[in-house]
């Protein structure tokens, strides 16, 4: 029972730490991140609730819910301040380049769909 | 930067260093023109000793499929059926290859066309390969300079410009997808390694598109999709995690993933097939990693987090594992296929599947062929390896899991030596620049040599060690560096350079050698030569294919061994039964059961299968030992695999367990269709005049079996030496004969029983009942 008050006790603190310690910016895209794997999870629920007929769809879907995601993540990563080291980028070439990765994956899960 | 530091030394100092520095990138450009040149030129040798002609076998589909598609357009090429092949099944071509190279080819020849220079597709065809090489040559310049420097980039680019395990396989007219292959594997590489370095959104999706190019071009992308997710698996194990990793893997699986099931053939095999599940199972690791990771960071006050977190990511790549294996056993995932398999158990192929194993291609790599292939760049290569295991980093570790799994695959077959060879090239290129950075030093007095140290830095992109020697610089600007340069005394330097310039002259000249002899025939056409040392040009083959082409029905059937598919549907534009593709075994099976069984056995299954022409291979005259008679063999094999029954390989053995077709020969050799397609007439001809007649030159031995009629097929064209020979199948006759009757029944047996059964007033075919005998079956 401790353990788990302990574990119910770290969450809180983690979610207060997270609410004053992240900056607006950071905030909205993990929002983002979050509605993105909803929509994941939903179509998943789906393909295994009615049977996967045209799995091309499916994957297209699929996929281009897990690239938004991991795409996203990417940018996130990269604005975070604390990061600036590792990557050595500004925020608007970071912005740039999802714009690019968003346009190719967009146009594949197009062509995928069927 | 300078000891000496007043103005006018700084003036001098910065722009000899602005000179200094284009004058390098001045030298750096003509090397890599002359690189690109020379791999051109030394390709180039079996177009002007023959023509520019399509070589071998399997680029003759390439180069039909390329014609269709340039008269056809894109989109039906995509949707071509294919009914000149592998009668009756015909052939969906769309979904059976790889449309990279002819893309290529037809975005070459559609750019010309649009600027109104009119090149025939065959020449682009027959040119792809060498301007790819240069193009290679470049890509492996560019991955070497991301791996250690821009000296070792200019050796790894010359290198693998003329070495001869890549030259084999991309010389001018060998116009297969190796040819452009390569270079879209070591580009992609190349921007693996930029993605890792940087981190960058961008160079990860120019990763997947650079491999969205290879998964067009070759089956060989699995070896991409491996070795990636294995370099970032060791990364982790080796503690070398960062973020960088994290975005450049995660976008590079995620976007290769849905780019490479555009192509129709790889279709869904990326979500159902074990050779792809590494890299899901990576990738999943990965998030799992990086989530931990983050929640580290908040949570570094907890106690114990280290070990929780540690614990948390084992168990959930256990986990993953146990999923991905009970898929598999469940068959959602299809297990390693047979080719791919037969990598890792290499007696595998041989139980199994005989068809992967005839393939000369896949045969076991000789020691010799190593030295053969790679001369001194095998010998550096270990050398290579152990400087990047000294100073390691995150590319290096990608180039030393390249180096293992390439030098593995190499080994277990000789086709593989191609994908061994640009790493070979990159490790030699690195030792041979680590060498030549001590020996080859401009040795001068201490304030030039700390300019030149100084001017080194300042524009070259290096990695850390060269960081190191500007901090080295900085202080030891005073001090000389005595010991050092007593002990490597110029004259040293200047014996153990040219040492390494010989070594590498000889190198060129092997490699040359190699090229003109080795790899530049056209296969199409042969060359002898006489006792006067002129040459004999052998153009049998075309001969025979053009012979077809004109003097046969358009709708005509050609039975052949698979061998001469591609070829005989490129050339003479006839439908074949089996070639090249060799998908369906039981075709090829049963065109080989044809071919081993007796006449009548085989009328049957031709005309059971509608054939109008066979054709064979046959190099007795001449003394060509690429013949059918040599690869009966397999054809047996691959028939007995299917008909174990009917065919069986040993009786095609004599008593004493070897293969003849002297006197000591099989008889039940002496009576199967390719003996007697081959050796028809052969008897009459004295092909040497101290021999007797039939003497096959080949095999070096008068033939058993002279004299014999055919009574289902007649002849119908043989070439001018004998090497290729056509029969036609005869239709079944209005009526039949007594006699035809007669031979038709007894087609089985020798000729003794023949006479002994043939007497007058005997009942053929009585049965003979035996009352309580078991029949026994003879066990040899």
């Amino acid at each position: 029972m401790t353990q788990v008050g302990q574990v119910v006790g770290i969450l809180r603190k983690l979610n207060e730490e997270y609410q004053s310690s992240t900056p607006k910016k950071l905030k909205l895209i993990d929002a983002y991140l979050v509605y993105v794997l909803l929509t994941g999870i939903v179509q998943f629920a789906y393909c295994l609730l009615v049977g996967t007929f045209p799995f091309n769809s499916f994957l297209s879907g699929f996929i281009s819910t897990v690239g938004c995601f991991v795409l996203a993540a990417s940018l996130r990563i990269q604005l975070n301040k604390a990061n600036q080291i590792t990557f050595n980028v500004s925020p608007e070439r970071a912005f740039a380049d999802f714009v690019f990765a968003h346009i190719i994956l967009h146009l594949v899960v197009v062509n995928f769909i069927g | 930067m300078t000891t000496v530091n007043d103005n006018s030394s700084e003036y001098i100092t910065n722009s000899s260093s602005s000179s200094s520095a284009g004058l390098k990138s001045l030298i750096t450009v003509i090397i890599l023109i002359c690189v690109c040149i020379s791999g051109f030129i030394s390709r180039l040798f079996s177009i002007i000793r023959f023509e520019s002609v399509i070589h071998e076998f399997d680029p003759w589909f390439n180069y039909r499929s390329t014609v269709y598609m340039t008269d056809n357009g894109f989109y039906n090429f995509l949707n071509w059926f294919d009914d000149l092949a592998w009668y009756p099944l015909g052939r969906i071509v769309g979904g059976t290859v790889f449309p990279g190279l002819m893309v290529t080819s037809g975005a070459i020849h559609w750019f010309f066309h649009m600027i109104n220079i009119p090149i025939h597709i065959r020449e682009i065809c027959v040119f792809l390969a060498p301007i790819f090489s240069g193009l290679t040559a470049l890509a492996t310049y560019l991955l070497t300079k991301e791996l250690w420097s821009k000296r070792a980039g200019l050796f790894a680019a010359a290198f693998i410009a003329i070495a001869p395990g890549y030259s084999s396989r991309s010389v001018a007219g060998s116009y297969d997808n190796e040819a452009i292959a390569i270079f879209a594997l070591i580009f992609t590489y190349y921007l693996w390694i930029r993605s890792i370095k940087t981190g960058s959104i961008f160079w990860s999706s120019c990763t997947a598109l650079s491999y969205f190019y290879m998964v067009s071009a070759w089956g060989g992308y699995v070896f991409i999709i491996n070795l990636i997710p294995v370099h970032v698996g060791f990364l982790l194990l080796l503690g070398r995690y960062s973020l960088r990793l994290y975005v450049s893997y995660s976008i590079f699986y995620i976007l290769g993933l849905i780019l490479s099931m555009q192509i129709p053939f790889v279709g869904f095999q990326p979500v159902r097939t074990s050779e792809h599940m590494i890299a899901a199972g990576i990738f999943i690791l990965l998030q799992a990693y990086t989530f931990f990771d983050y929640l580290y960071n908040k949570l570094r006050y907890v106690r114990n987090i280290e070990t929780i977190f540690f614990n948390l990511s084992v168990i959930i790549s256990i986990i993953v594992f146990a999923i991905v294996v009970l898929l598999t056993y469940t068959g959602y995932i299809a297990p390693w296929s047979g080719r791919f398999y037969s990598l890792w158990d290499t007696s595998y192929a041989a139980k199994h599947i005989p068809i992967i194993i005839s393939v000369s291609e896949h045969q076991p790599t000789t020691w010799t062929s190593f030295f053969f292939d790679l001369h001194l760049l095998i010998c550096l290569y270990p050398v290579g390896a152990w400087f990047c295991v000294k100073d390691l980093n995150d590319e290096r570790v990608f180039i030393l899991l390249y180096a293992v799994f390439a030098s593995y695959f190499a080994g277990v077959m000789i086709r593989l030596m191609l994908t061994l060879t640009p790493c070979v090239c990159i490790l030699a290129a690195i030792a041979l620049s680590k060498t030549l950075d001590y020996y080859a030093d401009a040795e001068s007095s201490e304030m030039v040599s700390n300019f030149d140290d100084s001017v080194s830095i300042c524009d070259e992109t290096e990695n850390d060690e060269n960081n190191q020697d500007l901090d080295n610089n900085a202080e030891n600007i005073d001090e000389t560096d005595d010991d050092d340069q007593n002990f490597l005394t110029s004259n040293i330097k200047i014996i153990v350079v040219t040492c390494i310039a010989m070594m590498l002259l000889l190198f060129i000249v092997h490699c040359t050698w190699i090229t003109a002899t080795a790899y530049s025939s056209p296969s199409i056409v042969l060359v002898s030569y006489n006792s006067d040392g002129t040459r004999a040009i052998v153009d049998d083959y075309r001969e025979a294919y053009y012979w077809l082409r004109q003097n046969t029905p358009e709708k005509a059937r050609i039975m052949s061994w698979w061998d001469y598919g591609y070829q005989i549907a490129g050339m003479s534009n006839r439908t074949v039964l089996v070639d090249n593709n060799t998908w369906n075994n039981s075709h090829i099976a049963l065109v080989g059961k044809a071919m081993a069984s007796n006449e009548t056995e085989a009328y049957k299954i031709m005309t059971m299968l509608d054939v109008d022409y066979i054709l064979v291979i046959f190099g007795g005259v001449i003394g060509f030992s690429g013949d059918d008679i040599n690869k009966f063999l397999w054809m047996v094999r691959i028939a007995e695999g299917e008909h174990p029954k009917d065919i069986k390989e040993k009786n095609y053995f004599n008593e004493n367990k070897e293969y003849r077709v002297d006197k000591s020969g099989s008889p039940i050799l002496f009576n199967c269709l390719m003996y007697k397609l081959c050796y028809y007439r052969f008897g009459e001809l004295y092909t040497d005049s101290a021999q007797p007649s039939g003497f096959d030159r080949t095999r070096s031995v008068e033939i058993g079996h002279k004299n014999f009629d055919l009574e289902h097929v007649e002849e119908a064209y043989t070439s001018a030496n004998w090497i290729v020979r056509i029969y036609r199948v005869k239709k079944l006759s209005n009526r039949f004969q007594a006699k035809d009757a007669l031979e038709k029944s007894t087609s089985s047996l020798s000729e003794e029983s023949f006479e002994k059964n043939h007497r007058k007033g005997v009942i053929l075919n009585k049965p003979h009942v035996k009352k309580g005998t078991k029949k026994s079956i003879h066990r040899t």
